[in-house]
Formats: C-alpha cells, sequence, structure tokens
C-alpha cells in the first residue's frame, strides 16, 4: 500500500489513460506492440511456426529419406558443399544428414508434442477446475489437495516417474506432459472461476432459471479466459523444453522421433572432439523457441493481469 | 526579530509534481504557510487536494517520478530544497518527526516494538543499548500504554490499530523534535480512540513546544485542535487563518461547503450540504480558479486564476468573491 | 505451533501413503511385476522362489501390504546389473548428489539475492535491466543445452575446467565432500552453476519483485522518515520483509535441485542418484528405479515438512497462528 496522495496520483493518471476511446482488442494490441521486445518475440514466434508448418517445402532435404542422406557427409562442418550442389548451411550430424534440415523437421515435433499435450490438460485442467470451483465443498478439497500434492513435487520428476513405468515413446510422452501440466490450469481456473462465481452476475444469472451447465460455460468459463491463455503459453514453453530435456536423457521420444532434443543428444558425444554445430545449432532453435514464447507470455500477462496494470 | 515569533517552518511558493507516463500531475502548486514554535497546524483538504503530499515534501520523502520542483522550504532558517540527503536523514525523525495514516502499515511486521523504537533514538544520538531501551520504555508510558516493557517485546501484529498508533507517536516524539507532521494519524482509528489519540498528540506538544502539523480532511478533528488552519484544493492554499476564525466565518466557497457538510447538532433534521461535483483531475486543471466548476459565485472574472488576498489578522483568501456562510448553506 | 506441526506431520504420512499407493500401482498392476523386480536372466525356479519372497502370488492388497512392509524393512530388491541391494546403491550416491544441490542452492542465494536486491532498488537503471534480461534468458535456457555449452567453451575450447566426474574428496569433521579440496571444487564449479542457473533467475525474480512491492510499503517510508541510514532501511526493514517468502521458496526449491540433478549428473557424469536412476532406467534395472522413487517422495515429503515448520519460525505472524491471507 503507497501512501494514500501516491495512489490517487495513480489513479488519476490512470483514468485519463483509460480516456482514449478504444475497442478492447486495439487496446490490447496497442498495448502488447508498445513493449517492442515482446513485438520482435512474437514475429518470431511467427516465423519459427511458420518455418516448422512448411519445412518438407524449406527444408533442402529430407533428413529422414535414406536415398538424400549419404554417410559419407557425416560430421561436415557449416558451409560445407554437398555433393548435390547445396550449400550445409549448418553442417551435418553423425549420420550425415543436413543440420538445417533436420532442425526444420525437428521443430516441427517439438512444436507438436508440446502444443498438443498443452491443449490437451488445458481441457482436462479446466474442467476440473471449474467443477471444483462449482460443486465447492468435499469435492473441491479433495481435487485441490491433489492439485497441491502434485506441484509440490517438481514437473520433471513427476514425468520420469511415469516414463520410467511405461517406457519411451511419443504417446507416453504425451501422457507425462498432460499429467504434468494439467494442475496448473486446474488451479488456474478454479482461483478465477471462484472468484467469478461470487460476483453478482451469477447470481443473476442463477435468478433467471439458467442452468448450471450454462453459467458455467457461458459466463464463468470466459471470464477464465485471460489468465489460461497466460498460463498456457508459459506452460507451452514448460513442456517443450520437458520435452527435449527428457529425450535429451534418452527417456523421452525414441529415435525415429527426431525433436530439438534428440538432436542435441546425438551431437553431444562429437563435441568433446571439437564438433560443436550438431550439438550447437539445434540448441539455438529451442532457445529462440522458448525464449520468444515467454516474452510473448510475459507481456501478455502485464496486459491481461489488471492487478499488474499501472 | 526575537526567536520566539520566528516560524519553526517556513513554506514559500511550493511546488511539487509528479511526472507520469500521460502528463504532469501539479499535486502541490504553489503553496505557501509558516507553523511557529508551539503551534498546531490543521491542514485541511480532500483526498487529491496535495496535503500529504506537502507534508513528504518537508521532509525529502517524494519518491520518483514526483519532485520538488520549485519554491522554498525554510526550516529553523535552513534551505530544505536541494538540501543533502545526508542533511535531511541527520533532521528525519530527530528534528523533524512524522506520524502516518495507517497504523497497520507504519510498522516493520517483522521487527519487534523495541527494535524499530531503539534505532530511533540510535540513528540521531550516540547511547548505548540499555539506555536507548530504558527511553523507549518511557515514551510508551508517555503515550498511555500499560505495562510499556512487556509491549517493547512484541510484534506490531499483537497490538491493536491504537496501540501501534500510540507506538509511531511514542516513535515521532523520542527524540524530542522541533516539528512533527501527522499525516491523518486517526483516520483509520475508532472515533473514541480518534480522541484519545488527539488528546495525546496535543498534550506531548503543549509539554515539548513542538510544532505540529496535523493533516487531515475531517474538519472537525482539527477545529478543536488547531491554532491555525490551511484548507488547500487541487493542490492549492486557499483559505487560511486562525481555527477559530475559518471555522465560524469561512470565506470561500470551498471551506463554507466543507464546513456546510459536516453533520452537527444545530443542523439536525436539515438536509446536509454537498458540494456539487467533483475534485478537478490535478492532470489537466481547466484554467483560472479551480473551484470555478463547482462554485456558484463563478463568473467571467474567475477565468484568471485568483491571487492570495493581503493577510488581515493572519487571514487570507485566494477568491474573488469571498463569501460569509449564510449566503450558500 | 505444536498443533500445526503435528497437522503437518498428519498429512506428509497421508501423501506417502497415496505416493506408496501409486509407485506399487504403477510397478505391480500397470507393469509386469515379475518383469519388473526379478531379473529376467535367473532361471525359473530363482523365478518362482522370488515371486514368493516378493508375494506375487497373493491378492494385491495382500501384495500392497508386503510392498509397505518390504520398503520399511528397507527391501527393495537388487539391482540386476550390480547385484546389490538397491537401495543400498542409491544410499551410497546420495552425498554426490547432496553436495551438488548444496552447492547450487547457495549459488542461488549468493548469487541471486544481491542481484534481486539490486535490480528492485533501481528498477530503471541499465544494470537492472541487463540483471532482468539474464533472469529472463535463464529462465528460458534449457538446462542441458547450457551444461553442453558450459562443458564446450571451459572444458574443450578453454581448457579451464574438468567436464566430468567428481573430484577428490576430504573428510572434514565427519563430512566427506569434494567441496574441502581444490580438485573437487573445480569440478563441482560447472555442474553446479549449471544446476543453479534456473534457481538464480527464480531468486532474482523474486528478490526484485518482493523488493519493489516492499519499497512503497508505508513502514519503509515510516523508517526513512525516522532518519534511519538508507543501509539500515535496506538490509534491516527491507530485506527482513523480502527474506521470508524467499527463503521459503528457496527451501522447497531444493528438492526440485536434487531432481533436476538428474539432467545435470548425466550431463557431467556426477557420480549421484539422478545418474543411477537414468542409467537403470535405461539398462531397466527396475528395483533400482522403485528404490530411486521411494527415497525421492520420502526425501520432498520431509523436505516440504521442514520447510514449512522453518517458516512458521521465521515469520513471527505465522508462529503465533494468525495467518493473514
Amino acid at each position: 500500500m503507497t501512501t494514500v496522495e501516491q495512489t490517487e496520483i495513480e489513479v488519476i493518471a490512470e483514468e485519463a489513460d483509460r480516456a482514449r476511446v478504444e475497442t478492447p482488442f486495439q487496446r490490447f494490441r496497442s498495448d502488447f506492440l508498445e513493449s517492442h521486445i515482446a513485438t520482435a518475440a512474437l514475429v518470431t514466434l511467427v516465423a519459427i511456426i511458420l518455418v516448422a508448418l512448411f519445412a518438407p517445402v524449406i527444408a533442402p532435404q529430407d533428413p529422414y529419406d535414406l536415398s538424400q542422406v549419404s554417410v559419407l557427409d557425416s560430421r561436415l562442418p557449416p558451409g560445407t558443399k554437398s555433393p548435390d550442389g547445396y550449400t550445409f548451411l549448418l553442417g551435418t550430424d553423425g549420420a550425415g544428414r543436413d543440420l538445417w534440415s533436420a532442425i526444420l523437421y525437428g521443430l516441427r515435433i517439438s512444436l507438436t508434442v508440446g502444443v498438443m499435450s498443452g491443449f490437451i490438460a488445458l481441457i482436462i485442467g479446466s474442467t476440473v477446475g471449474l467443477m471444483a470451483a462449482y460443486a465447492g465443498g468435499r469435492v473441491d478439497a479433495v481435487i485441490m489437495r491433489i492439485v497441491d500434492i502434485q506441484l509440490s513435487f517438481p514437473a520433471i520428476l513427476i514425468a520420469l516417474m511415469l516414463l520410467a513405468v511405461f517406457g519411451k515413446g511419443i504417446d507416453k510422452i504425451m501422457i507425462a506432459l498432460v499429467a504434468v501440466q494439467w494442475a496448473y490450469y486446474a488451479r488456474t481456473v478454479r482461483g478465477t472461476a471462484l472468484v467469478e462465481r461470487s460476483k453478482e452476475y451469477v447470481e443473476a444469472g442463477q435468478c433467471l432459471g439458467l442452468s448450471s451447465n450454462r453459467i458455467l460455460f457461458n459466463h464463468i468459463l470466459p471470464n477464465c479466459m485471460a489468465p489460461l491463455i497466460v498460463v498456457g503459453t508459459v506452460q507451452t514453453a514448460h513442456a517443450i523444453a520437458l520435452e527435449a530435456t527428457l529425450s535429451f536423457l534418452g527417456v523421452g521420444l525414441p529415435q525415429t522421433e527426431p525433436s530439438l532434443g534428440l538432436l542435441i543428444a546425438n551431437g553431444f558425444e562429437y563435441m568433446l572432439s571439437g564438433r560443436y554445430w550438431i550439438s550447437f545449432f539445434p540448441g539455438i532453435a529451442l532457445l529462440l523457441t522458448i525464449v520468444s514464447i515467454n516474452l510473448v507470455g510475459d507481456q501478455l500477462r502485464d496486459i491481461l493481469n489488471p492487478r499488474l496494470q499501472r | 526579530m526575537n526567536k520566539r515569533s520566528a516560524p519553526t517552518l517556513s513554506v514559500r511558493d511550493l511546488r511539487t509534481h509528479f511526472h507520469t507516463k500521460v502528463g504532469v500531475v501539479k499535486a502541490v502548486n504553489d503553496v505557501s504557510f509558516e507553523v511557529k514554535s508551539g503551534q498546531v497546524m490543521g491542514l485541511v483538504g480532500e483526498s487529491g487536494s496535495g496535503k500529504s503530499v506537502t507534508g513528504f515534501s518537508i521532509v525529502g520523502l517524494i519518491d520518483p517520478p514526483g519532485r520538488v520542483v520549485s519554491g522554498s522550504i525554510s526550516f529553523q532558517g535552513e534551505e530544505l530544497v536541494g538540501a543533502s540527503e545526508e542533511r535531511l536523514q541527520k533532521l528525519r525523525g530527530n528534528r523533524i518527526a512524522m506520524i502516518f495514516q495507517d497504523p497497520m502499515m507504519t510498522l516493520n511486521p517483522v521487527l519487534r516494538i523495541d527494535t524499530q523504537m531503539t534505532e530511533a533514538i540510535r540513528a540521531h544520538r550516540d547511547v548505548d543499548k540499555q539506555t536507548a531501551w530504558a527511553e523507549a520504555r518511557d515514551a510508551l508510558g508517555q503515550v498511555g500504554i500499560p505495562s510499556p516493557e512487556e509491549r517493547l517485546k512484541s510484534y506490531p501484529h499483537q497490538l491493536s490499530g491504537g496501540m501501534r498508533q500510540r507506538v509511531a507517536i511514542a516513535i515521532a516524539f523520542i527524540n524530542k523534535p522541533d516539528l512533527i507532521i501527522a499525516d491523518e494519524p486517526t483516520t483509520a482509528l475508532d472515533v473514541t480512540i480518534q480522541a484519545q489519540i488527539i488528546h495525546e498528540a496535543q498534550a506531548l506538544c503543549r509539554k515539548t513546544g513542538t510544532a505540529l502539523i496535523w493533516i487531515t480532511h475531517d474538519l472537525a478533528v482539527v477545529a478543536g485542535l488547531a491554532d491555525h488552519i490551511c484548507v488547500m484544493y487541487a493542490g492549492r492554499i486557499v483559505e487560511e487563518g486562525k481555527a477559530d476564525d475559518i471555522i465560524d466565518r469561512p470565506l470561500h466557497p470551498y471551506t463554507i461547503g466543507l464546513i456546510g457538510s459536516v453533520p452537527s447538532h444545530n443542523k439536525r433534521g436539515q438536509r446536509l450540504y454537498q458540494i456539487p461535483g467533483m475534485t478537478p483531475s490535478l492532470l489537466n486543471l481547466p484554467p483560472g480558479c479551480a473551484f470555478r466548476n463547482r462554485c456558484k459565485f463563478d463568473d467571467q472574472e474567475c477565468l484568471i486564476e485568483p491571487g492570495t488576498t493581503k493577510p488581515v489578522r493572519g487571514r487570507q483568501v485566494r477568491c474573488y468573491h469571498p463569501q460569509r456562510a449564510e449566503t450558500v448553506t | 505451533m505444536t498443533a500445526y506441526v503435528i497437522r503437518r506431520l498428519m498429512q506428509s504420512v497421508v501423501v506417502v501413503l497415496i505416493m506408496s499407493v501409486i509407485v506399487f500401482f504403477g510397478v505391480n498392476v500397470v507393469g509386469d511385476p515379475v518383469d519388473m523386480l526379478i531379473n529376467p536372466e535367473a532361471d525359473q525356479e530363482d523365478i518362482e522362489n522370488a515371486i514368493r519372497a516378493l508375494g506375487l502370488d497373493k491378492p494385491v492388497g495382500e501384495q500392497y501390504l508386503y510392498f509397505l512392509k518390504n520398503a520399511f524393512s528397507g527391501n527393495l530388491g537388487r539391482s540386476f546389473i550390480f547385484g546389490e541391494p538397491a537401495l543400498q546403491l542409491i544410499v551410497q550416491r546420495m552425498p554426490a548428489t547432496l553436495e551438488l544441490a548444496i552447492a547450487a542452492l547457495l549459488m542461488a542465494v549468493f548469487i541471486g539475492i544481491p542481484l534481486g536486491l539490486y535490480a528492485g532498488l533501481k528498477p530503471d537503471s541499465s544494470t537492472s535491466r541487463t540483471i532482468m534480461a539474464g533472469s529472463i534468458l535463464g529462465f528460458s535456457l534449457p538446462t542441458f543445452w547450457v551444461g553442453l555449452m558450459m562443458i564446450m567453451v571451459f572444458a574443450v575450447m578453454l581448457g579451464w575446467l574438468p567436464s566430468t566426474g567428481r573430484g577428490e574428496t576430504a573428510t572434514f569433521l565427519g563430512i566427506t565432500t569434494s567441496l574441502f579440496t581444490l580438485n573437487g571444487l573445480q569440478h563441482i564449479l560447472m555442474p553446479a552453476l549449471n544446476l543453479a542457473l534456473l534457481k538464480i533467475s527464480l531468486v532474482i525474480r523474486l528478490t526484485r519483485a518482493g523488493t519493489r512491492e516492499a519499497v512503497h510499503q508505508d513502514y519503509i517510508k515510516f523508517a526513512r522518515a525516522k532518519g534511519l541510514s538508507p543501509h539500515r532501511v535496506v538490509f534491516v526493514h527491507l530485506l527482513k520483509n523480502i527474506l521470508i517468502p524467499v527463503v521459503t521458496v528457496i527451501g522447497l526449491e531444493f528438492g526440485s535441485l536434487v531432481a533436476f540433478s538428474v539432467v545435470t549428473e548425466t550431463i557431467f557424469a556426477w557420480p549421484g542418484m539422478g545418474k543411477l536412476l537414468i542409467d537403470s532406467i535405461q539398462q531397466l534395472d527396475r528395483p533400482v528405479i522403485v528404490a530411486y522413487l521411494i527415497i525421492i517422495v520420502l526425501m520432498f515429503v520431509t523436505l516440504n515438512l521442514i520447510v514449512d515448520i522453518l517458516y512458521s519460525i521465521l515469520d513471527p505472524r505465522v508462529r503465533l497462528g494468525e495467518r493473514e491471507a
């Protein structure tokens, strides 16, 4: 709490700021673009997603088509000319694959796993969270206790436990990532929904005799969107990093699904002999992806969280 | 000039502005007043009138984006505007002390009362811990706290709001300052406690000869306490004078409105007066008199900022149309 | 206070029991326990003996009780690879892991708090902006990749630091650790920093946020109005208030450090529990996996309990059971 007078001055300034007439979306857009870093991050992120989507078109070679790859080309440094006439922009890996192409394909896998698991976790988590908030009492207490217990263990540990039992595989790592993330969404939605539920418009809806489903999904859920979007972006970045880590450790994706984490792991053995690029460039791609998602997420949080708004 | 009548504090043309993202907030805009030793000055105004900022300007505790832009604050003949931080630090808590509004927030929640009291003593005087502790104990006794030894060992949250404010007052008086600035010190308290605290503060000032600036939005509080009253509106002092004069014969339409809106015995059954409209935004004050839009006497003349009238028996008003109370209410 | 501790203790016991049920189900119901716990290379007779010894011929409910009993008596099976009791293997490697985690924790505290404090007190200075940019990066950088890059730069290119293994250890006051030898310190520097990176960023953020909030509090302004030196205002009034939440979080993060050491140990070939776990997963040495999971759950629950109790001692408001929202 600041001194009364200081707070008042902030309120005055804020009101003057609000007075500009804008639609909510315009306001959101202009707020977002106010930060140059966040704008740059957003542009980078969109570029990464496009590049991953169109990987087969952009990549000079299909790194997993054996007819296009030759072991004779393995471990070539960046910039070497390939026998087929194009340049190995970022060099080649231990199996002779063009690293740039491998990264593009790897991005696809990493993004797919991260986004899909995040989305499934979001659906499961928000449903559970809404239920907890709406049911209250015992149900709420039990659900939230489970959430609390789960969140008191680090994500990587839970994922390791599950993968140790289940084994490798793209489906298994998705299950592990969903299991790790759902609790965050459940907690977020429940928290917001509880606040919303106590508001008058919900009471008004109940007085009008609206069904509880309708109140839940048409009235309360839309108000949970802002925090969900923020948690969602951050969680997606986490999921991508976690998948990479687990794949690097050799307990995540199998060699047939070479995500960025696996590419980095495969380059590890060559690094001690100075062939840095095989691990370095996939790492940069991973880093750019995670940093840009996090920066976009940070900015979204600043805009969407009314408590932080100055 | 003899020493008794020389003012303890003299503020001249003070301007404190806040440079925010959306513009300059002129929180204090050309304020002048004086406080003499042993005098109680009431600084009255609505929230946002700049009264607290005036208080913080005096002790140099205005944080960015705020800044004292111009003017002079002379404390016992020493200029404080532009004084070094080290010098201000020596004065603060020592010669000029402050009491804040919310006693729940002013004491550090994780430090014991004795720590918070003795550090105030030892920051300004070279005394050992035992002496400081004994002084702190006596100071608590003086503000009417029972079993002070025990209270010293407690944490703030173990005390009631009234108790905490007494502790804050004891801290303010502990180095026998020449000036105390009390920023709405009773607003957050129950009415009965309020009266006790006011009584306590008044008695201490009388005893020590400390000058007191009592900042409040509540005219009723200062009516019985202050010798002199300054009424602030939108960063300016619009009227000042002896407390009785202001209460009994207000001149500025705003002061008249303020007094009219205080419930009292003689107005029972009558409708309470409301000042129409709202306090203007300090960001873009209209030209001329800031009260113009809410004033029923406003005319062409008021489009030009009124100056302050020549003091008559310490009485000044910033208005072209000074009124007598009856004409408004 | 006592009631609070007892309540927390009961909670912890419940959590351990729930987790034991989950681990048990993972091993005995989802997986095939015969596969999981008995060496596949053993002959038929041995397998049948083991099945009886582990109680796998009993109904599920009884099996769980067997499992609990075995777990309590420290009998979690023998490692297929090492032929030693799984529990013993884990316990042997625990000191190396704890040493790494503690070193990382100390780094997080002694690097994170000063930087966060600075960034909170002077939010607009360019140094603060650099600190905050670094902390965002620290949050986003995948730990394992940073570890690789550290090896590449400091071990391969510059040759300053050894890239793998734990150095010499020395015993002092009954504690054997590599922190007491120069060679040991050289070996631990990179892995510990790698492990600490994320936590340094976290501590910077927490400290900065706490500082930014606290500087506007009335009690800080009041402390300044008392004429205290800026030094005392910052290091006593401010720091003591923000340290409480920061210390709590750091304490809770210790467990996460132990968990994340799985990654760091694998990269730097650090002979701790984490590397053992990954090796065991890859070699399907299941008794060791189960033992690791049980040990780590116990560790976490104990840790959370200790932190909660410590927190209640640190914060006078909680200590008296008047926790404010």
